[in-house]
């Protein structure tokens, strides 16, 4: 089990390091702009308690069906969220979680990244350099954050939006289409290939991401570029950071074993 | 080339081809492996429809785009 081993040992180093990294550059970009929208949300929670009957149906049923996380300010009695699911505290518990999920998912993204090192090594012969393994984090970011993003950009809390199960098959379909798509491109040196590569990374995008006929919300849509922004370039860090650290630490891992 | 040394030279070949295949096979399907722990990883903190996984990850998910509630 030498190579699984390696790509493991590799990938948790790697992980745990971008994971840290990004919970910082993220309490700078993204987690102040999600707790500004919270705090709108929240309001349009009362506003909706105060008035029930108000307008917006079909937001207030998206809030009430589905969204279970808003009250991370209220106690025990926010009927909103009911089942009183157990929830992280705010201040540091709730950026120890965050901290948390940011390690496993860089630890799953690289142990993604070190298995198509493996491959690569094993084909060529040739290590993986930190250089190429950057590019591979480049193409994690086309995949997994550009052209998702494109259809479903990042949103914000208290952002309505089209049904989950739909966003995320479409989510889904899209980085497979954009993965397959780059591939062709990158390893099928021919023009049909080349071809077919273009149309799977336009495919998702003609047929289109699920959205709502009418979004209504009270977050200024400014926040909602502002992090957008935000996002894709936190985003960027982590992909070119995890791309080059994998690559470089797995390098060292499988020449010794 | 005789038969003795065609023979030789197949045997060779058979032997030097044969480790690295199988070293070819075992690296792929380690790989293999590895690649669908990370996304099971990843599926977890991102797309798991448990209370407790999403209200733990939330921010997570808000912050890399993942669809979320």
């Amino acid at each position: 089990m030498g190579t699984f081993r390696s790509i493991v040992f590799a990938s948790v180093i790697s992980g745990f390091i971008v994971g840290l990294v990004v919970t910082l550059v993220q309490q700078f970009g993204t987690v102040p702009l999600i707790l500004k929208a919270e705090v709108f949300e929240k309001a349009a929670q009362t506003h909706q308690h105060d008035a029930p009957v108000a307008a917006q149906p079909a937001a207030a049923g998206h809030d009430h069906a589905t969204h279970d996380h808003g009250d991370h300010e209220h106690g025990a009695g926010d009927h909103e969220h009911g089942a009183g699911a157990w929830e992280p505290r705010d201040g540091f518990e709730r950026n120890a979680y965050t901290a948390a999920a940011n390690i496993l998912t860089a630890i799953g993204f690289a142990l993604l990244l070190a298995g198509f090192f493996a491959v690569r090594t094993g084909a060529t012969g040739m290590s993986v350099s930190w250089h190429e393994g950057l590019l591979w984090g480049l193409a994690g970011f086309a995949v997994f954050t550009l052209a998702p993003g494109l259809g479903l950009p990042p949103e914000l809390p208290g952002v309505p939006a089209a049904p989950l199960l739909s966003r995320q098959i479409w989510w889904l379909a899209a980085v497979l289409a954009t993965a397959g798509g780059l591939a062709m491109i990158a390893f099928r040196r021919s023009v049909p290939a080349a071809m077919s590569g273009v149309i799977l990374l336009t495919l998702p995008h003609l047929i289109g991401a699920p959205e709502l006929a009418n979004v209504e919300t009270n977050v200024p849509s400014s926040l909602t570029h502002q992090f957008v922004t935000a996002v894709t370039v936190t985003s960027l860090v982590f992909w070119t950071l995890l791309g080059g650290l994998t690559s470089a630490v797995f390098a060292r891992f499988d020449q010794r074993a | 080339m005789s038969q003795s040394q065609l023979a030789h030279a197949a045997q060779t070949s058979t032997q030097a081809a044969l480790p690295v295949a199988a070293g070819q096979v075992g690296r792929l399907s380690q790989a293999l492996m590895a690649m669908v722990l990370g996304l099971f990883v990843v599926g977890m903190v991102g797309f798991s429809n448990i209370d407790v996984v999403h209200n733990a990850a939330h921010d997570v998910r808000h912050s890399n785009a993942f669809p979320c509630h």
